[in-house]
């Protein structure tokens, strides 16, 4: 993995540097009169994997939205590469986010379409000067490189959980993305899927040195993808570091929460 | 003067229109007075329409999925609404033979037929079973998309949801309502005719004579477009209903149910207007 220029185990304390990727600086977020994120400040580098942790209903998935644009904060910014995306028309949003790569938490495929056209859905509309033929070649590229040897012509509602997360991944990397934003990869999925997930993670950063942001609850997994940890509670990061940095924070959320995962 | 009170889109009682559930996601209707409300959502459409028309008018320009809509809302509507068209001349041909005899004016029977087809039955028919079949198709069909983060997924794919899924259909209503106004016209007008000749020998060339004598472009343009608004409404609102859907399947129930209880309730009342309008500009 490649090194930043960014230091953050103090959270809320946020230093942005040329090579940061993704930088939130003091979001925050409700729900009505529920406050899902009250202050959050994080960075991550090029080429760095931040794992997010959490409880459920602690503004994982929230924040996550955030940064791609599909929720807009109630106050605070997020850069991403150094653009401010706040105020961003629907079409000036559209730009960034080809830059961006978004796996949602139940994969979020297109039920009317088959495998090979959800993964060809945003070549079809980013890269049109691509023959249908090449389009085709590139798609079966990248589900190979998620592991999907075979089952192209297949509906979404045919494949396996852990199958349609490997398409929604091919989806997300289809246009190159310098960042990867991946919502709970491994929820639902039983271990051996969930390890598969993680490895592909894994050899996806090595391969393409993107940026990534990993939302979870599940440490071991975190543990596994992840260079640095942050872990959420009550809308705000209570902590953030590496998980030895983790291991030998003395606030009892953090003790609790390593405790029972 | 009576003291009656404002009703507002989220204060109908949804047992009145066989619904568990109001109109209205409760989120949405809580704690705040009717007028509120329906300024509310009467200003949430107004933008809606307004992202809707900057998304239609900036390239690049869904033509697959606008030739596609044309299809399964003109195409797959047309036996439905050439079925009501028919069944409305006929039902008009025995009660207007009815009431005509009782007055004497018998030979008015074809223009009855033809002016009432042509400027009232047909375009409001139209309107109102469109409005049931492709409303809820498109309020239920987007509100799935919404709940399952489809939507959230076409945005994160730099795609932009108005122009791909909102526009192409609402475009493909406007332009599909007039010309399935005209196959429920004519369905209408051939049916009608089939239930009188069968009571009194008559024939087709005459029947049409005699009905559209002293008729003339006004009578048939402007009733057949105004099933423009009809189709704008009725996508919209469907579209509308169907994007800020909330709440799993209870909440796409709710959407196709609402799609075509507001739609169907707004075509009804852009009728009243159009009406108006129609007799105004075009006497």
């Amino acid at each position: 993995m490649e090194t930043t220029d960014q230091v953050a185990v103090k959270p809320g304390v946020v230093e942005v540097g040329s090579n940061v990727a993704v930088a939130v600086q003091d979001l925050h977020k409700s729900f009505g009169t529920q406050h899902v994120l009250n202050g959050v400040s994080l960075t991550v580098g090029r080429g760095e994997t931040l794992a997010v942790l959490g409880r459920s209903g602690s503004g994982k998935s929230v924040l996550l939205k955030l940064i791609i644009g599909l929720e807009k904060p109630d106050s605070g910014s997020v850069r991403i590469h150094g653009d401010d995306i706040a105020g961003l028309a629907l079409d000036q949003m559209g730009e960034i986010r080809k830059k961006m790569g978004f796996l949602f938490q139940h994969a979020a495929l297109y039920d009317s379409l088959t495998v090979e056209q959800n993964v060809s859905f945003p070549l079809e509309h980013h890269k049109k000067e691509m023959s249908s033929s090449e389009r085709g070649d590139r798609v079966r590229e990248l589900l190979a490189e998620v592991g999907m040897q075979d089952g192209f012509g297949k509906m979404p509602s045919d494949i396996s959980g852990g199958m349609q997360k490997r398409v929604g991944l091919a989806r997300a990397l289809a246009l190159e993305p310098d960042i990867l934003l991946l919502d709970e990869p491994t929820a639902g999925l039983d271990p051996i899927s969930s390890g598969e997930i993680d490895e592909l993670v894994l050899k996806l950063q090595e391969e393409h040195h993107m940026a990534s942001i990993v939302v979870t609850h599940d440490l071991h997994s975190a543990k596994t993808i992840a260079d640095r940890l942050a872990l959420l509670n009550e809308g705000d990061v209570v902590v953030e570091g590496s998980f030895e940095q983790l291991e030998e924070s003395d606030i009892e959320f953090v003790r609790e929460f390593l405790r029972q995962s | 003067m009576t003291d009656a009170k404002p009703i507002a889109i989220a204060d109908i009682d949804p047992s009145l229109i066989g619904l568990k559930t109001p109109l209205v996601p409760p989120t949405v209707s809580s704690a705040k007075g009717p007028i509120i409300q329906s300024l509310e959502w009467f200003g949430d459409l107004g933008l809606f329409l307004w992202q809707v028309v900057r998304a239609a008018v900036t390239p690049p320009y869904e033509f697959r999925e606008l030739f596609r809509q044309l299809d399964e809302i003109g195409s797959k509507s047309l036996p439905l609404v050439a079925l009501a068209g028919a069944a409305t001349g006929v039902v008009l041909s025995l009660e207007a033979r009815y009431s005509l005899t009782r007055f004497g004016a018998k030979s008015l029977l074809p223009a009855a037929i033809v002016f009432s087809v042509i400027h009232e039955t047909g375009p409001i028919i139209t309107g109102l079973v469109v409005s049931g079949r492709v409303g809820a198709g498109i309020g239920a069909e987007l509100a799935s998309m919404k709940v399952t983060e489809q939507i959230d997924a076409i945005e994160a794919s730099a795609v932009n949801p108005y122009r791909l899924l909102v526009a192409p259909r609402i475009l493909a209503c406007i332009l599909m309502l007039p010309l399935l106004t005209l196959g429920a016209d004519l369905c209408g007008l051939v049916m009608g005719w089939v239930a009188q000749a069968l009571v009194e020998p008559l024939s087709f060339h005459q029947f049409i004579t005699s009905g559209f004598k002293g008729a003339d472009f006004n009578d048939f343009l402007p009733p057949t477009f105004k099933t423009a608004v009809f189709g704008l409404i009725i996508g919209l609102v469907a579209c509308f209903q169907g994007m800020r859907t909330k709440g799993g399947a209870e909440g796409v129930g709710r959407a196709a149910t609402s799609s075509v209880v507001l739609s169907s309730l707004f075509v009804i009342l852009a009728d009243v207007v159009l009406v108006k309008l129609i007799i105004i500009f075009f006497p």
